[in-house]
């Protein structure tokens, strides 16, 4: 134990009491308090923080679901037609975590194409990218489980197709579903594991967000323009400039998903989910949510069940190294003319297939599906690596205050110029 | 040179120490990842008598068989005309009608698709039959014969045929 150990004093004697016993407080000055963050940073760099609120109420509407839920075959979906009629506020706490995984999706896949398009993923970034895409990879598996447990026709059938693919793998495949599913098909043992599952899978995820943050504090947050802090002059502490920045885009989420939540809870639901699951009758239909359907379209696209699988899990396994296909030593696209472009194009081309994954797999809706599985790895595999290699980069500026001076400052109260709100300046009079 | 035998001593504690270790968690997630697999009462689920006598020709009936459904079809002429017509060697998954059936007219099936796990339409009037006449998957178009057997579409295999017996003209035992 280390004798010469420097403890922080503070003014109130209980905060140094504690702070001489558990390091706590200078712990939590020193990540979100005097923290600094880049003072460029505009608004996407708000959705780390939205993304941990909508954890938290996930699993805090989860919970309340949860003591009225029963995981079991026969009784699951009217325990969830319970939940909605008879349970006070059910309803609510029910359309806040249906609506809410979908909110936490969108906010996650903002926060991933900030990540893409301001390389953020860079050195020395680059474990903290992939903790990110398993935190990514966990909220699927967990979203899948969750989509079960109503136990409605897309319940059930989503659950058929899904586990389903799992015996596409050589050999061992079908053994490898029997043992997932605890029967031979998806039934009572199935719905009840995965309840289970998807009880605990939501703090293993808390877990990861914890090591996510605590990596990113450790270089700082990357910003717009890509550079690092030089000087105090290209930052401004987290609290009380970040926390107030955060605060207003949550109020605007809030006002966002209440509105959803509260006026088309059913907006992102499938009709077929308000019907009972029938094991002898598959919807006409299958659509996967809307947030895994560009998995999915990439699944259809392949004529042979293990090409698709494999290709529809490498399309997820393939960002794990994205930091290393990058040879761009340039972090922000705002500096890369060409790849730019291909990166823009990235996220339409994300955007169709998730499109025709909503849609029937046949005619054009397939001819799409294919070309956009071709850019989806050809992005990957031929652009990212080689574009960084003959692109040549714009100026990069000096220093973060130096584009604060030029670009931001000057546009502060109304300018028309189209860049966000800037961080406010740091002002050595407070 | 006189550490030597003290080292080779503290290896093998080490080794000996860290094999066991890993041995013994091994033996006990064993239980654990067992616990998953089906059940005694699930594995136990026994088997189905169906009584085909109100089947009339060209007719397809749906069972549940250890919750999974079974078509059990009363083929046509034209149907098995059709089915035994195909040549083997032309099929994905390579098999005779011969091979499929016990009596030519009855067509026994698990009726789930060989691709995904849906149930392919087929078995009433009005539904989609696919391009080979006899079942069509919705999900992601995988078109059945009159045989059960794959011919279009990303289904890898035929439909499975279940263990069945014919215990007289009039019932079928399944499984």
């Amino acid at each position: 134990m280390d004798k010469n150990r420097k403890v922080h004093q503070f003014k109130n004697p209980v905060l140094n009491w504690i702070e001489f016993r558990l390091p706590i407080i200078s712990y939590f000055k020193k990540e979100y308090g005097d923290y600094p963050m880049p003072k460029n940073c505009n608004y996407f760099w708000s959705f780390g923080a939205l993304a941990t609120i909508t954890l938290v109420t996930m699993i805090v509407s989860g919970i309340f679901l949860a003591m009225n839920y029963t995981p079991h075959t026969d009784m699951a979906f009217d325990s969830v037609e319970r939940i909605m009629r008879d349970v006070n506020y059910g309803w609510l706490m029910r359309y806040i975590h249906s609506n809410g995984a979908a909110f936490f999706f969108i906010i996650v896949y903002i926060h991933i194409v900030r990540a893409m398009y301001f390389g953020s993923y860079k050195y020395p970034r680059e474990l903290n990218w992939i903790l990110g895409v398993f935190i990514f990879l966990l909220m699927m598996a967990t979203s899948f489980l969750g989509y079960t447990l109503p136990w409605g026709q897309m319940s059930y059938w989503g659950a058929t197709v899904i586990t389903n693919l799992f015996s596409a793998i050589p050999f061992i495949g079908e053994g490898l579903k029997t043992w997932l599913l605890g029967d031979y098909n998806v039934g009572n043992a199935t719905l009840n594991r995965f309840f289970a599952l998807h009880y605990v899978l939501p703090f293993v995820i808390f877990g990861v967000v914890g090591l996510h943050v605590a990596a990113v504090h450790v270089h700082g947050s990357n910003n717009p323009d890509g550079i690092d802090i030089k000087t105090n002059n290209d930052s401004v502490n987290f609290f009380p400039y970040m926390l107030i920045k955060d605060t207003v885009a949550m109020c605007a989420f809030g006002v966002a998903i209440s509105a959803v939540i509260f006026f088309g809870p059913n907006l992102m639901a499938e009709v077929d989910n308000y019907i009972p699951a029938d094991p002898l009758v598959t919807p006409a239909h299958i659509v996967p949510n809307w947030y895994l359907a560009p998995f999915y379209a990439i699944l259809r696209a392949v004529p042979d069940k293990l090409g698709g699988v494999l290709l529809m899990f490498g399309a997820i396994v393939i960002l794990f190294v994205l930091p290393w296909l990058d040879r761009s030593k340039v972090r922000s696209c705002n500096y890369r003319p060409i790849y730019k472009w291909f990166m823009m194009g990235f996220f339409v081309n994300f955007f169709a297939l998730g499109y025709v994954g909503m849609l029937p797999a046949e005619g054009l809706y397939l001819l799409i599906a294919r070309v956009g599985l071709l850019y989806y790895f050809g992005f990957f595999f031929i652009i990212t690596p080689f574009v960084g290699w003959i692109e040549k980069p714009t100026k990069l500026p000096l220093s973060i205050s130096d584009v604060y001076a030029k670009n931001i400052a000057p546009n502060i109260g109304g300018g028309e110029k189209g860049m966000p709100a800037p961080a406010m300046q740091k002002d050595t009079n407070l | 040179m006189a550490k030597k035998p003290k080292n080779k001593r503290r290896d093998f504690l080490q080794l000996s120490t860290v094999t066991l270790g890993a041995v013994g968690t091994a033996a006990f997630i064993w239980p654990f990842l067992k616990s998953m697999s089906p059940a005694e009462d699930t594995l136990a689920a026994g088997s189905t008598e169906v009584d085909i006598s109100a089947i009339e020709e060209g007719q397809s009936i749906t069972i549940k068989w250890r919750g999974k459904p079974v078509f059990i079809k009363k083929r046509t002429k034209d149907e098995i005309d059709a089915a035994k017509m195909v040549q083997a060697s032309d099929l994905r998954d390579p098999q005779d009608d011969a091979d499929r059936v016990q009596k030519e007219e009855w067509l026994v099936l698990v009726g789930v698709c060989t691709h995904l796990g849906c149930v392919p339409l087929g078995q009433k009037v009005s539904d989609m039959k696919g391009d080979y006449d006899g079942w069509y998957c919705p999900c992601h178009g995988s078109h059945y014969d009159t045989s059960g057997r794959i011919r279009k579409g990303p289904a890898p295999k035929n439909l499975d045929v279940p263990p069945y017996t014919f215990l007289n003209d009039n019932t079928i035992k399944i499984g």
